[in-house]
């Protein structure tokens, strides 16, 4: 019996999770893929919001501004990157010049600070790139970026050092009552009990609280899609460019990446399946277009990958839906949190664990572990440094992907720890590994090695992502390397 | 801080060769660096036959072509370090590399040869849309897994590409059981060597599907087919067109990039159409006492002459290290003009001392019954009649020095036919 279950392992379940862990509870977060981060959290734009965007007294406008104070003391706390580098809505023509206006009044309104109207000189001045269309911009200063996935691991080692445990490739397919408390059924038919739920199941939070409250609620998918250019554009702008929305883009921005290389999208598609991460001519097409307005140089030939994410749009109100459905007490919703859901996460783990420990009755446990798992990275070091860790672990010293420099000790510390990675994709965003201008030509026969021999598989079994993704077909020669 | 005269970064054919002619050339300390396990790069992977033709008058495999220089290389006693990863290249030719066995070392060379190869261009680099499963490779990744780990990458292929490794691969992958449906390419014509679209495809009945290319990916957790269309002269899918081929592996032959990260980092200039440093026809860059050689200054089809060239860089690498730097001499550039693209090198210098100057390039596209000339002014310094050239065949002649003298540029061109000169 848990105390508490949190299902889905992304952002927000994790942030969660770890709030809860400060608590004397016993806690488990059960995640239907196979790892940390597979929804919304590894594919959207990074973008830590100012909070100027969202509707006056929504969930949306309340956790995005405190969520945005929250942000940066807890990436330090977690030792991942974050940067303050500021966010710009660039207006096309005089007539949207009033909407900056508008978004000013609504920012202030939310609480945002410093928000403030630029020339179109000030503009240039800022920002070279910028189109000579611009004719003036909206200044968020407090606006940032981060490493969504980075944070989501960061959060979920954290938790599991306190205590949290994990559970992958365990779909929810039934959540009912038991007793006081909740039955889940996962794939396979395995039930766990649990006093308190939180549902943080991203897309699929609506399936989950309409099967425990009369009050139901309506996802309908959202899908963005992206491309993402090479490290060498850095430096092209410093903020994060949105545009003024209008009928020639909705939303499509062009920013900085933490890790060098340049987020351009997304685009805004409704979905049938709320799976369906593909990506479509019409969409890229649609980002090239729309960004080329920002940045008329827009160097396509320096993309290095392109992907899409989906949203959780809940239609009936539009807004976060957090908290306790009157008819189903113990059951706690993060549901429909989508942008600027990553920013609000620290926000709603917060509050969400505060509510479920008030509603156990639960004490602040005397001991909290500041352990995330991290481990050194030879790209941040200097040769001195790498020195000292070579000294400790050679494996330091053997450099597996060249284009983000990472070593092997890197990638097998990615797998041993607390939530380590099971496939190739979660090497990737553990640490980097393939996430260069190569995109893993030359290191995923390494890491399909080191993989094998961490988890104590043939290479055959290694998948990409898990499931059925497995990245060989068969061997020709030999048993097996190792 | 180690001292050394001629430090050479990479161990593939054109580490190799640079490092023995300097030797040759009289230089007592010359060290490779390899980041792999063992020498010989590329070559290690390329099993199949077709090396050493020009150069050996014989047939080799790649590790057969390698093993001839790796001999030379143990016969003349050239430290090769192996494991080793260069991390940094300075200005002053201060090298910071790290390997297991030595951990951070810092070199400080009084010549550079740059040898670090090329990589593959990526998916991602071709915004193809759908899904992002497992079973998409770049050919040489492939071609790793199947020839070095004994692994098998795909049972259904798609080969989008023509590039030689692609070519390649197809034969493989049907040696191995695979089977190969079609080698889709965007361009009207192939980027691959004649012989290896007959000896790969047309031997084993693999369809060639020229303007053609891949328009989306299906499958979700592993490729289950791809979308084929036939583009237009511009390149763009034609509506209507659309095929469907079910297939578990999509491989990738789509273009080769020079690998110039450490260029950079050491000040190099590079030239936007070759990817590569521009040199002078001793294949030094644009700062003195670094040169390159090999697939890290412009992809060739041949690996005979990325031993001739490495060679060039070598024995210059040897004479700026022993002798420093012939200080400012005129360079006489050269230009690409019509129907040629990436003409190496980019600067003849009045000081060099081989006899013989080597240019290269590539045809812009494809020219049938034309001459390709170099010409300065008024004066033809050479020309050449070709049946046909194509972007997949690099052309290459070795001119006297001599005809470059008092010269202020040339320009090398294609010429449609004989009438029109």
């Amino acid at each position: 019996m848990f105390d508490v279950l949190v299902v889905g392992a992304g952002v927000v379940g994790c942030a969660v999770a770890r709030e809860l862990s400060r608590y004397a509870l016993k806690i488990g977060v059960v995640e239907a893929k196979d790892d940390v981060a597979m929804g919304a959290t590894k594919a959207n734009s990074a973008i830590v919001h100012a909070g100027f965007d969202a509707a006056p007294g929504s969930n949306k406008a309340k956790f995005n501004v405190l969520g945005n104070n929250l942000f940066e003391p807890l990436c330090r706390e977690l030792g991942v990157p974050f940067i303050r580098n500021g966010s710009l809505v660039v207006a096309f023509a005089e007539s949207e010049m009033a909407h900056l206006e508008e978004l000013l009044e609504r920012g202030t309104g939310n609480g945002v600070p410093e928000l403030e109207i630029l020339s179109q000189a000030e503009l240039r001045k800022r920002e070279p790139n910028i189109s000579p269309e611009a004719v003036g911009a909206l200044w968020a200063p407090t606006g940032g970026i981060c490493c969504p996935y980075d944070l989501a691991f960061r959060l979920a080692e954290n938790a599991a050092a306190n205590g949290v445990q994990f559970r992958f490739n365990a779909p929810v397919e039934k959540v009912e009552r038991c007793g006081d408390g909740w039955k889940l059924t996962l794939g396979g038919g395995v039930t766990l009990e649990t006093k308190c739920v939180v549902n943080a199941a991203g897309v699929y939070s609506d399936i989950l609280n309409n099967q425990v409250s009369a009050k139901h609620y309506n996802i309908r998918p959202r899908r963005g899609e992206y491309i993402m250019l090479d490290k060498s554009e850095a430096g092209c702008f410093s903020a994060t460019m949105f545009q003024v929305p209008s009928a020639a883009g909705k939303g499509i921005l062009i920013s900085p990446t933490v890790d060098g290389t340049i987020i351009v999208g997304p685009t805004s598609d409704w979905i049938e399946d709320r799976s369906d991460t593909e990506t479509s001519d019409f969409g890229l097409e649609q980002v090239k277009r729309v960004a080329a307005r920002t940045w008329p140089g827009l160097p396509l030939r320096k993309a290095i990958t392109t992907f899409s994410g989906i949203r959780a749009h809940e239609t009936t109100g539009h807004d976060f839906v957090l908290g306790e459905p009157d008819d189903a007490p113990g059951f706690f919703n993060a549901l429909g949190v989508e942008s600027p859901g990553l920013t609000s996460s620290p926000a709603i783990g917060r509050y969400l664990a505060g509510h479920v420990a008030a509603k156990l009755g639960a004490a602040k446990k005397t001991e909290f572990s500041s352990d995330c798992g991290l481990w050194p990275k030879i790209r941040e070091m200097t040769a001195a440094q790498i020195e000292e860790c070579v000294a400790r672990d050679p494996a330091y010293a053997r450099v597996i992907c060249r284009c983000e420099t990472v070593s092997e000790a890197e990638i097998r510390a990615a797998i041993r720890c607390r939530v380590g990675a099971r496939s190739l994709d979660g090497v990737k965003r553990r640490t980097r590994c393939g996430m260069g201008r190569c995109q893993g030509g030359f290191c995923t026969p390494r890491i399909l090695d080191i993989l094998s021999e961490e988890l104590g598989i043939p290479q055959e079994e290694v998948t990409k992502s898990g499931g059925a993704s497995k990245l060989l077909v068969g061997r020709l020669f030999g048993e097996d390397r190792q | 801080m180690i001292e050394v005269e001629v430090l050479v970064v990479g161990a593939g054919p054109a580490g190799l060769a640079a490092a023995i002619a300097a030797r040759e050339a009289g230089c007592s300390k010359v060290l490779i660096l390899e980041r792999d396990d063992a020498p010989g790069g590329i070559l290690q992977q390329c099993i199949h036959p077709g090396f050493g033709l020009h150069r050996f008058k014989e047939e080799l495999t790649g590790p057969e072509y390698a093993q001839r220089f790796i001999d030379r290389v143990n016969a003349e006693n050239i430290p090769v370090q192996c494991r080793t990863m260069v991390l940094d290249i300075s200005q002053d030719r201060k090298v910071t590399a790290v390997s297991p066995e030595n951990g951070v070392q810092v070199f400080s060379a009084k010549a550079v040869v740059l040898a670090m190869g090329c990589r593959e261009r990526p998916r991602g680099a071709l915004m193809i849309p759908g899904t992002r499963p497992a079973g998409v490779y770049t050919a040489g990744t492939a071609q790793r897994l199947v020839n070095m780990e004994g692994l098998m990458p795909g049972k259904r292929v798609v080969v989008l590409g023509s590039g030689d490794i692609g070519l390649i691969m197809s034969r493989r992958m049907t040696f191995q059981g695979a089977k190969v449906l079609a080698c889709v390419e965007l361009m009207p014509y192939s980027s691959g060597l004649k012989r290896n679209i007959v000896q790969c495809l047309d031997d084993f009945g693999i369809p060639l599907l020229l303007s053609h290319t891949v328009t989306k990916i299906h499958g979700r957790e592993r490729v289950e087919g791809v979308t084929v269309m036939r583009v237009d002269e511009r390149r763009v899918p034609v509506p209507g067109s659309e095929q469907y081929f079910e297939c578990d592996t999509l491989m990738l032959s789509v273009g080769l990039i020079p690998e110039n990260e450490l260029s950079l980092k050491a000040g190099v200039k590079l030239s936007p159409v070759t990817g590569g440093p521009e040199v002078d026809d001793s294949m030094q860059t644009g700062v003195p006492g670094v040169f390159a050689c090999g697939n890290v200054l412009h992809v060739h089809d041949l690996v005979d002459y990325v031993s001739l060239e490495s060679e060039t860089a070598g024995r210059a690498a040897a004479a700026f290290a022993l002798g420093g730097g012939a200080g400012d001499v005129k360079k006489i550039p050269v230009s690409d003009g019509f129907g040629v693209r990436g003409c190496v090198p980019q600067e003849i210098s009045a000081a060099g001392s081989d006899d013989k100057v080597a240019l290269s390039f590539r045809p812009a596209g494809v020219y049938r019954k034309a001459w390709w000339r170099v010409r300065s002014g008024d004066k033809v310094l050479h020309k050449q009649f070709a049946m046909i050239l194509t972007p997949g065949e690099s052309q290459r002649v070795e001119l006297n020095r001599k005809l470059f003298e008092g010269l202020d540029g040339v320009v090398v061109e294609v010429v449609q036919s004989e009438e029109k000169q």
